[in-house]
């Protein structure tokens, strides 16, 4: 059997396709396939990923999640789903409880331990602060250096009961 | 300075200079910031795209390192001129596309550049020629200081910079190394070692073609996650990796000396020898031949060249460079022709 596509070579690949539920079957050469492979492969991108990795199951509850929508951009969870990217920077509370996980499973850690702007607000410096305390008392536990842990979880307690009175926390 | 003023500067990256320069062309980080509450630049309107476009190019040409940059709407210039400024490693593919409220900020060294509106509002983009990843980062980490006073950065306490895809997300860095391995190609080592930097969390891919097929034997090795560790740690873990992978290229080059040197030299010699005398060549050809002599040229089998000349022949060979600097559009045909004469000139 000749390809179907380049009409010269032998098809030795056999694919059917599904499109609007029609059904199409080719025969094609290894050739063809190639190129066609790369052309599927174009359609499959990180937004195709991101979408599996954020489905968190079926049924009702999905529904509901999809339908979600930012307040600030009016983006719902059902676009990032369609697009693999985010509204605006309010998406981030809006979607959070979908993207918390998210954000884990591509980063290995979901949360924050790197640069603070200069200019953001005293309760976001010292929410900083208070994780990154909490992230030593692990390590120090860990390290089973009960002194230190100690001494830093007394500072995560003053801080907490200080920045509670302090305003909202993120 | 004008674009075409560029053409006929060597960008400092290209300088191979810095640590391990033999082996690793040049470093980059580049950070993603947007400003706060403002819809992300594939999801804002065509007035809230043009006011970011106007907020970060002001901002950011106020900042001290970049008061001399040069600044353009992406749609005022030619599709050659941001092909050109692709090849340059100034700007992403991506940023190329869809262009009406793009813009680019490049510096006249061409150390820094920062797209406005790519996929987020601000991609800056720091580049050092060898090893000097550190420094891009002392360097990025200055001019987004300066920014940050000037924009109110999208950020969370939480999640850190807020990025328009969450795989950015973080600390929104990403550093990344352009290393040429040719020496590991050559023995069959590579496959190894692409393995082995994979399963410790960085990407590494060719910087043309794909995996193992890496034309010219150059790959990119840059950090997968963005958030859960500090931008310093990141840094720190890209070097520690790179570093590896360089002393296997040396032990390797010095193997294959020891062992295998009359190879070595032929082929060394034979890529010298075609690129000399070739009068069509393919960008694809020409990428294979200048790794050879480059690698001739870091291990002394190529007395008379240096790598600045080898490094800056990558880019000027490729096409929309070949197109400017002949000053009007060439077909591939005629672009394999002006390949050849140009490498022929440059060799004499």
């Amino acid at each position: 059997m000749l390809c179907d596509a380049c009409g010269k070579k032998e098809a030795t690949v056999h694919l059917t396709e599904i499109i609007n539920d029609k059904i199409t079957k080719l025969h094609i050469c290894e050739e063809c396939a190639k190129a066609k492979g790369a052309e599927m492969e174009e359609h499959f991108g990180l937004s195709d990923l991101l979408a599996g990795l954020s489905d968190l199951g079926s049924g009702v509850e999905t529904e509901l999640v999809g339908t979600t929508k930012c307040l600030t951009c009016g983006f719902t969870y059902n676009d990032f789903k369609k697009m693999g990217r985010l509204g605006c920077s309010e998406c981030y509370e809006a979607f959070k409880k979908q993207l918390g996980p998210l954000l884990k499973r591509i980063h290995g850690v979901g949360h924050h331990v790197g640069k603070v702007p200069l200019t953001v607000g005293k309760t976001v410096k010292e929410t900083r602060t208070i994780q990154d305390l909490k992230m030593q008392l692990e390590k120090a536990i860990q390290a089973e250096e009960f002194e230190e842990a100690a001494r830093l979880r007394d500072k995560v307690r003053e801080l907490e009961s200080k920045h509670k009175g302090g305003g909202s926390g993120e | 300075m004008t674009l075409n003023d560029m053409l006929k500067q060597s960008s400092e990256w290209l300088k191979g200079t810095g640590p391990s320069a033999d082996i690793v062309m040049s470093s980059r980080t580049r950070l993603a910031r947007n400003i706060d509450k403002v819809p992300f630049s594939n999801w804002a309107n065509k007035q809230q795209l043009e006011d970011i476009l106007v907020r970060v190019a002001e901002a950011a040409l106020s900042v001290g390192f970049l008061k001399n940059s040069l600044f353009f709407r992406l749609k005022d210039i030619s599709e050659v001129d941001r092909l050109f400024l692709v090849e340059r490693h100034l700007m992403s593919p991506e940023h190329a596309k869809d262009v009406e409220f793009k813009g680019l900020i490049v510096d006249p060294k061409e150390i820094v550049s920062i797209m406005i509106n790519e996929e987020d509002h601000l991609r800056i983009q720091v580049l050092q020629s060898g090893m000097n990843l550190r420094e891009c980062w002392r360097i990025i980490d200055e001019i987004d200081t300066a920014l940050s006073k000037k924009l109110p950065y999208a950020y969370s306490a939480k999640w850190g910079y807020l990025t328009a895809c969450p795989t950015n997300a973080g600390t929104g860095l990403r550093g990344s190394v352009m290393i040429h391995m040719p020496a590991l190609v050559f023995a069959g080592q590579i496959g190894k070692i692409l393995q082995a930097i994979a399963k410790l969390g960085l990407n590494i891919r060719g910087l043309y073609g794909e995996g193992t097929e890496a034309t010219g034997n150059i790959f990119q090795i840059s950090n997968q996650a963005s958030m859960g560790m500090t931008e310093d740690e990141m840094v720190d873990n890209i070097e520690r990796i790179v570093n590896q992978a360089i002393s296997r290229e040396e032990a390797t080059r010095k193997n294959i000396i020891l062992k295998n040197k009359e190879a070595l030299v032929d082929r060394v010699s034979r890529a010298y020898g075609t690129l000399k005398s070739a009068h069509i060549i393919s960008s694809t050809e020409t990428i294979t031949l200048i790794s050879a002599i480059r690698l001739g040229v870091d291990l002394g089998i190529v007395k008379n060249l240096d790598r600045t000349m080898v490094n800056e022949l990558f880019i000027l060979t490729q096409p929309a460079h070949l197109q400017k600097l002949e000053g009007k559009m060439l077909s591939s045909g005629e672009r394999d022709v002006k390949r050849a004469d140009l490498i022929r000139e440059k060799l004499k």
